[in-house]
C-alpha cells in the first residue's frame, strides 16, 4: 500500500479541466490534498471554485484531467468504469443538498438501495435498514414517501442510505444547504456522532462558517487552489 | 449473479412506479402500440379465416382431375370419354354401383349480396356422385336434391351471405327456375360458398352438352395417389393434370392469403414505426425526468447495465400493456365476425369468418414487444452513458 498508515485520501496534482465550447475552464489545478482517518473535513470556498468538482473526483464520480486520486489505497482514477461503480458501491456514502431520494419509494426502501449491491439476503438487509434508521432517528418514519417527509427528515433518510453499507467515507455536499438552522443543526450533530462515535472519514463540502465548526479542520478552496487560511 | 438480477428487479420496479408521473406520454405509447397489434391482428385475422375456409388441409385421399394447362376448374374441360377413362383408372374407390368419382361442371349466376345489397358472383356447380365423393358432406337443413329435377342446394357460407337461399325459396337461373331444397355443411374448400345441383341438369341449361370441367375421384388410400396420377398421366389418350384437392385449393387461394397478409404487414408495419416514435419519445422524456435520480442510483455504484436492462424492461411492461389491450380488442371485435369475398382466382364469392388464432395472438405480442425493446434501448443508452457528475447538477 503506497498510502500511509493514517492517510485515507490523497489527491496529488490534481487539474480538472472543463470545456464550454471553444473556453478552457481550469477548475482545480495543482491541487493537493491529504484527509487521515477518522478526520470531519469541511470545505469550503466560494460558489463556483470547484468544491464539488473536488468531491467528485474523490467519490470516483469523475475523473482528474491529470494527476492522481488514491482512497485507502487505490487509485481511482485509473478504475474502468465498471471497477469505480463497484468500488463507490462499497466505499463511499453521499449525502447531497437535496437529498436525491426516490419518491416513489418509502424512507425504508430508499435506505435498502445500495444493499442491493450486496449479497446480503433480505433479512440481513431489513437488519441494517432498521439500524441505519435508528442511528438517524427516523424508526417512526420508514414507512413515509418521501414526499410526506420534512427537509430534516429526508436529509436523515439521505444520511442513513449513506451509512447503511458502513462505507469508508462519507461525502457530503452543502447537506444542510437546504435546511433551517434548527435541522441543519441536528444533522450537522448527526454527521458529528457518526465521526465521533462511529470513526467515521467525513468529508463536508459547506460554505456556512456554523457547518464548518463542527469539523476537525477546515480547508479552503479558492481559485483552484486549496489553503487552511481563510482567503480575504 | 442473484445479486445482479436483484438489482434489476428492484431498478425495473422502481421505473414501473415511475410510470403513473408520467400517464400522459405513456398512455399516449400504449394506445399506439395498441393500435398496432389491434390492425396487425386484425388484419392478419381476414387472411387466417380464408385459409382456414379454403381448407387449405385438404382430404388426402381426394384428387381432382383437370385438363392439363388449365390453372382452376374455370378453364378446364373434359369430355364424356375422358370422364370414363379416368373412373376406371387404378386406385379409384369403388363401391356396389361402380367407381366413386364425381364428374363436374361449374356455372357463375348472380346472387344479392346480404350485407351491401349488391350483385355478386356466386358458383353453382353441378356433380354427379359430389356428396358422395367427398363424404364429409352433410345436410344441415332441407333434404339433397333429387337427380334430374331442376332442385339445388346451398352451401352453408352461401346462405348466410346472399339473399334468396333459404330452403323452399325459388330462383330464377338461366332460361329455368329452380328450388333451393336443402343447405350443406363440409365438402372442403370453399365448398360451403357454392351453390350444387345435378351435372344432368345444369348441363342442358346452360348450354354445356357433354362436356364438364372437372373429375373429383375417391382415393382406395391417400398413397393410392401416385398411381392414380402416373396411369392419367401418362395415357396418350388423355391430357390432363392430377392434383390432391388440398393442393388444388392451397394454389387458389394462396395469391388472396399472401396479398391479405402483405397488406397486414404493411399497414402494421407503417403504424409500428409510429408507435415505435412514440415509444421512443415516451422513453427519453421518462429519463430525462428522471436524469438525476438515474444518477443518483449510479452514485450510489448501480451499474450501466442494469439501468439499461430496467429501461428497456420498462418500456416491455408499456409495450406489453398496449399489446395486451391491442390484441383482446382485436379478439373482441374481430374474432368469428363473419364476411364474404371475392376470391380473385375464381372470380367467385368465398365466405368466411376471421380467425384470431392463437399464433396470430403471439405474433401480435412478439411485435409489441419488438417496439417495447426498440423504443426503450436508446433512452436506456441515453440514460446510461450520461456522465454522472453532470446529471448530479441538474
Ligand atoms: N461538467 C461541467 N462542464 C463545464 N463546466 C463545469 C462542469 N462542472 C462544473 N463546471 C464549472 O466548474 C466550476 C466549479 O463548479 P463546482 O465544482 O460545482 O463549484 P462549487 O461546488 O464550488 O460551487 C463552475 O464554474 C462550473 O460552472
Ligand atoms: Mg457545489
Amino acid at each position: 500500500m503506497s498510502t500511509g498508515n493514517g492517510v485515507l485520501v490523497r489527491v496529488e496534482d490534481v487539474h480538472r479541466t472543463f470545456w464550454r465550447g471553444a473556453e478552457q475552464i481550469d477548475v482545480l489545478s495543482n491541487l493537493h490534498l491529504e484527509v487521515p482517518r477518522g478526520e470531519f473535513l469541511a470545505l469550503m470556498g466560494p460558489s463556483g471554485s470547484g468544491k464539488t468538482t473536488l468531491l467528485n473526483l474523490i467519490g470516483g464520480l469523475d475523473r482528474p484531467t491529470s494527476g492522481s486520486v488514491e482512497v485507502a489505497g487505490e487509485r481511482i482514477d485509473r478504475m474502468s468504469n465498471r471497477r469505480l461503480a463497484a468500488w463507490r458501491a462499497r466505499h463511499v456514502g453521499f449525502i447531497f443538498q437535496f437529498y436525491n431520494l426516490l419518491p416513489v419509494l418509502t424512507a425504508e426502501r430508499n435506505v435498502e438501495l445500495p444493499l442491493l449491491l450486496t449479497h446480503l439476503s433480505k433479512s440481513e438487509r431489513r437488519r441494517h435498514v432498521e439500524t441505519a434508521l435508528h442511528v438517524v432517528g427516523l424508526t417512526d418514519r420508514s414507512g413515509h414517501f418521501p414526499r410526506t417527509l420534512s427537509g430534516g427528515e429526508q436529509q436523515r433518510t439521505g444520511i442513513a442510505r449513506a451509512i447503511v453499507t458502513d462505507p469508508t467515507l462519507l461525502l457530503c455536499d452543502e447537506p444542510t444547504g437546504d435546511l433551517d438552522r434548527k435541522s441543519g443543526d441536528e444533522i450537522l450533530g448527526l454527521l458529528q456522532a457518526l465521526n465521533r462515535e462511529h470513526g467515521k472519514t467525513i468529508i463536508m463540502v459547506t460554505h456556512d462558517p456554523h457547518a464548518s465548526a463542527r469539523a476537525t479542520r477546515t480547508v479552503y478552496l479558492d481559485k483552484g487552489r486549496l489553503s487552511a487560511e481563510k482567503p480575504e | 449473479m442473484s445479486n445482479w438480477l436483484a438489482q434489476i428487479w428492484a431498478l425495473t420496479v422502481y421505473n414501473v412506479r415511475t410510470i403513473p408521473q408520467r400517464k400522459g406520454a405513456a398512455v399516449a405509447a400504449a394506445v399506439g402500440i395498441a393500435g398496432v397489434v389491434a390492425v396487425f391482428v386484425g388484419v392478419l385475422s381476414i387472411a387466417e379465416g380464408f385459409r382456414a375456409a379454403m381448407a387449405v388441409t385438404g382430404p388426402a385421399d381426394i384428387a381432382m382431375v383437370l385438363r392439363s394447362g388449365a390453372d382452376s376448374e374455370m378453364t378446364s374441360g373434359l369430355g364424356r370419354e375422358q370422364v370414363r377413362l379416368i373412373a376406371d383408372a387404378p386406385g379409384v374407390a369403388r363401391t356396389a354401383e361402380g367407381p366413386l368419382t364425381s364428374a363436374e361442371l361449374f356455372v357463375i349466376i348472380n346472387l344479392v349480396k346480404r350485407s351491401t345489397g349488391t350483385d355478386v358472383n356466386v358458383p353453382l356447380r353441378g356433380v354427379t356422385q359430389g356428396i358422395a365423393v367427398r363424404g364429409d358432406v352433410k345436410i344441415v337443413e332441407g333434404r339433397a336434391f333429387e337427380p334430374g329435377r331442376n332442385e339445388v342446394i346451398a352451401g352453408r357460407g352461401a346462405a348466410r351471405e346472399f339473399a334468396g337461399l333459404e330452403v323452399g325459396s325459388r330462383m330464377e337461373v338461366g332460361q329455368s327456375e329452380w328450388t333451393v331444397v336443402g343447405i350443406f355443411a363440409g365438402g372442403g374448400g370453399s365448398a360451403e360458398s357454392e351453390i350444387w345441383t345435378d351435372a344432368a341438369v345444369l348441363q342442358p341449361a346452360f348450354h354445356r352438352g357433354d362436356s364438364y370441367q372437372s373429375v373429383y375421384a375417391r382415393l382406395t388410400t391417400p398413397e393410392a395417389f401416385e398411381q392414380f396420377k402416373d396411369s392419367l398421366t401418362t395415357n396418350p389418350q388423355l391430357q390432363v393434370k392430377v392434383l390432391r384437392q388440398g393442393e388444388y385449393l392451397a394454389e387458389q387461394s394462396s395469391m388472396l392469403i399472401e396479398f391479405i397478409s402483405g397488406i397486414g404487414v404493411f399497414v402494421a408495419t407503417m403504424m409500428a414505426l409510429g408507435a415505435l416514435f412514440g415509444a421512443l419519445n415516451t422513453m427519453y422524456s421518462a429519463v430525462a425526468a428522471r436524469a438525476r435520480e438515474i444518477a443518483t442510483l449510479r452514485a450510489l455504484g448501480f451499474g450501466s447495465a442494469a439501468i439499461i436492462l430496467s429501461v428497456m424492461l420498462e418500456s416491455v411492461v408499456l409495450a406489453l400493456l398496449g399489446g395486451g389491450v391491442g390484441a383482446a380488442a382485436a379478439y373482441w371485435a374481430f374474432n368469428g365476425f363473419e364476411a364474404a369475398t371475392m376470391n380473385w382466382q375464381t372470380f367467385s364469392q368465398v365466405a368466411f369468418a376471421f380467425a384470431v388464432t392463437p399464433p396470430l395472438l403471439a405474433a401480435a405480442i412478439v411485435w409489441a414487444v419488438g417496439i417495447g425493446v426498440f423504443g426503450g434501448l436508446f433512452p436506456a443508452i441515453r440514460a446510461a452513458r450520461l456522465p454522472v457528475a453532470m446529471a448530479l447538477r441538474e
